[in-house]
C-alpha cells in the first residue's frame, strides 16, 4: 500500500477556518467540505489508493485559481490539482491535509484559429472536446490517450499524455504552443503563446509532464492539425513474440512509420476476443494492429508494402481491412482492452514501462516468468513502434496479499524496463504509484537536481505532495 | 565574424574531463565560456569569462539503431557527421538543423551540442517539431561539476522532470551537454516544392495557411519577397512556397492535388527534388539575408501576423526580410542600432511573439535585450532555476540576459 507524508496537524486543526477562507473566494457551490461529498475525490484512475482530502475547490476562472492559490500559500496548505481524475499513477491522489483543486469548471474553448492552426482552451476541456470542436472543419488534436473521452487537457499537460498515434504525431509536449499557469504564490503567468519556440528557457517544455509539481495550468494553446484523407488498419498474427518483434523492426527499418503499431500478446488477444468478438486469431502468440493514413491509393500502397514485410515473418494470418467498418472491427478489441481485462479479473494494475523495441521478445519472456513466479496473470498490450509497454497485472483487491504481490510484480517489471535501457513510465506519469522506484532510474544526485528545480517553483513543497519524488528524502 | 577559439580553451576528451574542469571552476568561482566549436558565439550576448571550455573533444556516435529510430552521440560530434551517418541508412535528423556558418562567419563545423543548446530548427519545424521535440535524452555536467542525465534512449519517457527540453535552448547556461540522444526518422523517397508566384505577403501567407491546413502533409512553408528571391534556387519574383516530402508516388499525387487547391491564389509551379533540396537548404540557412550588412533578427509570431511585422519594420528602417514556418518566423536584416533593435522588439511584442538577436556587433549585443525579458515573477523563478543548476553562476554568465 502507498504511504503518504504525515499530515500537517496545524493545517488539520485549522480546517474550518481554511474552508471559510476558501468560501470567501469562490461561488457558493465552488467549495466542498462535507465528508460525503468529498468521497468522490478520494481517488483517481488508480483506485487501489484512497484518501479523502481536507476540502475540494472548483474554481471557474484563472482569477479564482490565483486567489485560491494565494490564500492556500499564505495558510501553508498543500494543493492537489485535479482534472478528470483519470490518472493511472495516482497523480491526483489527495492527502488528508490537502485541498483538491478541481479544474473541471474551466471548461470553455476560448479561441479556434484555423488559419494559424491553433486552439486556446481552458484546462478542464476534455481531450476529445478539442477534436470535436474542430473536426467539422476537418481538423483534430493529435494526442489521443485511451481516456480521451473523459480526461482533460490540463491533466494531459501535467502528465505529458501520449496515445496510440504518438509514433507519428508525438505526445502532448510536441503539440503545445502555450500555457497560462498560476504559481504556488498565486501569480498568473503566460508561457509561450500562439507562436513557435519562445526564446529563453523552455518553460513550456519543463512544465509539460511536471505532474502538478511546479504550477497549476489553467489555459492551454494547442496546435490543431488537418486530418488525413483517410486511414485504414490491418491485423497480423504471429507464432511467437520474437517473430512479431522482428516484424516491427523490419517495418520501421523499411522507412514506413505507421501512424499506429499496436502489439498484443496471447493473454491480451484472448481477453479482448472474448470481450469484443473482433475476430482475433486465438491460435496466435502475438498480434499486431497496424494503421496507415493517406488517400485510398496511398493506404493501398503502404498496406501492400507492410503486408509483404509481414509475409516474410511466417504469419499465421494477415487481414487487411478494405473499409472504415473493417478497420473499426480490428480496433474494437484493442480499444476495449481495459474493459476486457476487467471482465476476467476483478482488479488490475496497468503498468506503463518503456523498453528499446529491440528487447521486446526478451522482456516479454521475462515478464512471463515473473508473473508465473508471482502467481498472477499478466496480459501485455504495447505501443510497439515506440516501445511503450502496458502490462496489465490482474489481482483481487479484496485480498491484501494479492494486491501486495501485484505491486511487487509491477515494480519488478518496471525495474526490468530500466535495466534493459528503458524507463519507468512512457505516458502515465510517476504519480504516487512509481515514486519509490525513481531511484531505480536516477542517481541520488539526479533526483536532487530535479528536487532543486521543484524548489525553485515551489519552495514550500505545497504542490501535489507525495508524488514523483521518493518520500524519504522529501522535505516534510 | 566569430574569432577563432582562443588558445587557452580547455578541450577535454571525455565527460569526466569536462566534469573536472567545471568542478575546478566551481571551486574557484571562475566563469567559463562554454561552447562546442564556437560557431554560434555571434548569437545572443557576449560572455565575459576568463576561461573557455569546449566540448569539441567529445566526439563520436555512441549508439545508432536505425530500426529503433534512435541516435546517440557525444556533444562535440559534428552535425555534418551525424547527417551523413543517418543518410547512409536512409534516415534524417528531423529538426533540419540549420548551418549558420555563412550567417555568422567561420568555417568550423557546428557540433550537435551547440545545435541542441541553441535549439535551432529549420523549415520542417512548422510541421514536424523543433530540435527539442526530437530530443530523447541528454547527459550533462551541471555548474557544480556533477554529471546528470535526463530522458534516455527510448522514444517515450515521462519519468521525472523533463530536463532535456529545459537544457535545449538554454545556451549552456544551466549545464554543459556531453552526450545527446535524438529520435530520427526515415528520409523521404522524393521531395517537391510548389511555388505560387506574384503574391503580396498577406495573400502569400494565406496560401501557405491553405497548404498547411490541407491533408497533404506539407513539411515546410515559406514566403520570399521579390527583392531576395534570386538568392533562393528555383525562385524568381515574390514566392509563396511549400514542400512535400514522402514516397515518390505520394509526392506526385499530392503535388497535383495541392496545385489544384492553390490555383485560386495564382500561378503554381513545381520544383523538382534537387531544386527543392537546394531551395530549402538556402531558406534554412537564411541565405536570402546573410550577405546583408548590419544586424539580423528572428521574430516568432502567429503565422498570420508575420506579414504585418515585416511591413512595420520595412517602414521603420527599410528592413530586408523573408518568412518561414508558414509565415510565423520572420527573418529580418537591418541596421545594427539600438533604434532598429527597439523597433524589432516592439513589432514582435505587439504581435504577441518572441525575438532573438541572431547577429550584431558585440557592443550592440551587450547593450540590448537580445531575447524578450520575463515578467518579474517568472524572472525570479528563472534565477532560482539557474541557481539550482549553477549556484555560482559560472556557466556562460550573461549569455542570454545581462547579469545572469
Amino acid at each position: 500500500m502507498i504511504t503518504q507524508l504525515p499530515p500537517r496537524q496545524n493545517v488539520l486543526a485549522r480546517r474550518d477556518a481554511i474552508v471559510a477562507g476558501l468560501r470567501h473566494l469562490l461561488p457558493p457551490d465552488g467549495v466542498i467540505a462535507e465528508t460525503l461529498r468529498l468521497k468522490p475525490y478520494e481517488t483517481d484512475g488508480l483506485t487501489a489508493y484512497r484518501q479523502v482530502p481536507l476540502a475540494v475547490v472548483l474554481p471557474e476562472t484563472t482569477a479564482q485559481v490565483a486567489a485560491v492559490m494565494a490564500f492556500l500559500h499564505r495558510e501553508g496548505v498543500r494543493v492537489v490539482p485535479r482534472g478528470a481524475g483519470t490518472s493511472l499513477s495516482g497523480g491526483a491522489l489527495p492527502m488528508e491535509d490537502s485541498v483538491v483543486l478541481g479544474l473541471m469548471r474551466l471548461n470553455r474553448i476560448l479561441d479556434i484559429d484555423y488559419a494559424d492552426r491553433l486552439a486556446v482552451v481552458q484546462a478542464g476541456v476534455t481531450n476529445i472536446g478539442i477534436t470535436q470542436a474542430v473536426q467539422g472543419r476537418g481538423f483534430f488534436y493529435a494526442p489521443d490517450p485511451s481516456s480521451q473521452l473523459a480526461c482533460m487537457i490540463g491533466g494531459n499537460v501535467a502528465m505529458n499524455s501520449g496515445g496510440a498515434h504518438c509514433l507519428r504525431y508525438g505526445v502532448t509536449a510536441n503539440n503545445l504552443l502555450g500555457l497560462k499557469i498560476v504559481t504556488v504564490e498565486g501569480e498568473v503567468l503566460e508561457l509561450g503563446g500562439a507562436y513557435l519556440d519562445a526564446a529563453g528557457y523552455d518553460w513550456l517544455g519543463l512544465l509539460t509532464g511536471s505532474e502538478g509539481q511546479l504550477a497549476i495550468v489553467t489555459e492551454v494553446t494547442v496546435r490543431i492539425l488537418r486530418s488525413p484523407e483517410g486511414s485504414r488498419a490491418m491485423l497480423a498474427a504471429f507464432r511467437s513474440n520474437e517473430v512479431a518483434g522482428a516484424c516491427v523492426a523490419s517495418i520501421i527499418a523499411s522507412g514506413i512509420i505507421p501512424v499506429a503499431l499496436e502489439f498484443m500478446d496471447r493473454p491480451a488477444i484472448h481477453a479482448c476476443e472474448a470481450f469484443a468478438h473482433a475476430g482475433y486469431p486465438l491460435d496466435a502468440e502475438a498480434m499486431l494492429i497496424i494503421e496507415v493514413e493517406g488517400s485510398t491509393a496511398e493506404q493501398d500502397e503502404l498496406l501492400g508494402r507492410i503486408r509483404a514485410i509481414c509475409a516474410r515473418h511466417d504469419p499465421i494470418s494477415l487481414k487487411v481491412s478494405s473499409s472504415a467498418e473493417e478497420s473499426a472491427a480490428i480496433w474494437k478489441g484493442r480499444k476495449g482492452a481495459f474493459g476486457a481485462i476487467g471482465r476476467i479479473s476483478p482488479d488490475y494494475l496497468c503498468m506503463d514501462g518503456v523498453i528499446p523495441t529491440s528487447r521486446l521478445a526478451d522482456v516479454l519472456g521475462r515478464i512471463r516468468e515473473m508473473s508465473a513466479a508471482a502467481g498472477l496473470q499478466v496480459a501485455n498490450i504495447f505501443h510497439a513502434g515506440d516501445g511503450n509497454l502496458h502490462p496489465l497485472i490482474m489481482f483481487d483487491a479484496n485480498n491484501p496479499d494479492s494486491l501486495g504481490r501485484a505491486e511487487r510484480l509491477g515494480a519488478e517489471i518496471l525495474t526490468l524496463c530500466v535495466e534493459v535501457g528503458g524507463c519507468l513510465t512512457g505516458e502515465h506519469g510517476v504519480g504516487a504509484e512509481k515514486r519509490e522506484l525513481m531511484g531505480v532510474q536516477f542517481t541520488a544526485g539526479e533526483l536532487d537536481q530535479q528536487r532543486r528545480i521543484k524548489s525553485a517553483f515551489d519552495p514550500g513543497w505545497l504542490l501535489n505532495p507525495s508524488k514523483v519524488f521518493p518520500l524519504q528524502a522529501a522535505p516534510a | 565574424m566569430t574569432a577563432p577559439l582562443a588558445g587557452e580553451a580547455m578541450v577535454p576528451g571525455d565527460e569526466a574531463g569536462v566534469a573536472a574542469v567545471v568542478r575546478a571552476a566551481y571551486a574557484a568561482a571562475e566563469p567559463l565560456l562554454v561552447l562546442g566549436n564556437g560557431t554560434k558565439r555571434g548569437i545572443l550576448r557576449p560572455v565575459q569569462a576568463a576561461r573557455v571550455l569546449s566540448v569539441g573533444g567529445l566526439t563520436g556516435i555512441t549508439l545508432y539503431s536505425p530500426q529503433e529510430l534512435v541516435l546517440s552521440a557525444r556533444a562535440g560530434t559534428s552535425v555534418a557527421e551525424l547527417n551523413a551517418a543517418v543518410a547512409a541508412k536512409g534516415q534524417q535528423i528531423t529538426g533540419e538543423i540549420p548551418d549558420f556558418s555563412r550567417l555568422l562567419g567561420g568555417t568550423a563545423p557546428q557540433t550537435l551540442g551547440g545545435a541542441v543548446a541553441a535549439n535551432l530548427s529549420g523549415p520542417r519545424r512548422v510541421a514536424w517539431g523543433a530540435t527539442r521535440d526530437h530530443l530523447l535524452g541528454v547527459r550533462a555536467v551541471n555548474g557544480t561539476g556533477e554529471v546528470i542525465r535526463s530522458g534516455g534512449r527510448v522514444l517515450k519517457n515521462v519519468t521525472g522532470l523533463d530536463l532535456c527540453k529545459l537544457l535545449a535552448g538554454s545556451h549552456g547556461t544551466l549545464a554543459v551537454l556531453t552526450e545527446i540522444t535524438l529520435k530520427v526518422l526515415p528520409a523521404p523517397e522524393r521531395r517537391a516544392t510548389l511555388v505560387v508566384r506574384g503574391l503580396d505577403p498577406v495573400k502569400g501567407v494565406a496560401a501557405l495557411s491553405a497548404a498547411l491546413g490541407s491533408p497533404y502533409g506539407v513539411s515546410a512553408a515559406a514566403y520570399v519577397p521579390a527583392a531576395f528571391s534570386l538568392r533562393v534556387p528555383g525562385l524568381h519574383g515574390a514566392s509563396a512556397l511549400v514542400r512535400l516530402e514522402d514516397f515518390a508516388t505520394f509526392v506526385a499525387y499530392r503535388s497535383e492535388r495541392l496545385r489544384a487547391e492553390l490555383a485560386p491564389f495564382g500561378q503554381v509551379d513545381v520544383l523538382d527534388d534537387a531544386t527543392t533540396q537546394e531551395a530549402w537548404a538556402a531558406l534554412r540557412d537564411a541565405a536570402p539575408l546573410v550577405d546583408e550588412p548590419g544586424a539580423i533578427w528572428r521574430v516568432s509570431v502567429r503565422p498570420s501576423a508575420g506579414p504585418r511585422v515585416a511591413a512595420v519594420l520595412e517602414r521603420m528602417f527599410d528592413a530586408c526580410w523573408f518568412l518561414d514556418w508558414g509565415g510565423g518566423l520572420v527573418w529580418i536584416a537591418g541596421p545594427a542600432t539600438e533604434d532598429a533593435h527597439d523597433a524589432v522588439c516592439t513589432a514582435a511584442r505587439e504581435a504577441g511573439g518572441s525575438w532573438t538577436l541572431m547577429r550584431a556587433p558585440k557592443a550592440l549585443r551587450a547593450s540590448v535585450e537580445v531575447i524578450p525579458p520575463e515578467p518579474a515573477p517568472l524572472a525570479a523563478i528563472a534565477r532560482r532555476v539557474k541557481a539550482a543548476f549553477d549556484p555560482r553562476g559560472i556557466l556562460n554568465p550573461g549569455r542570454m540576459r545581462a547579469g545572469e
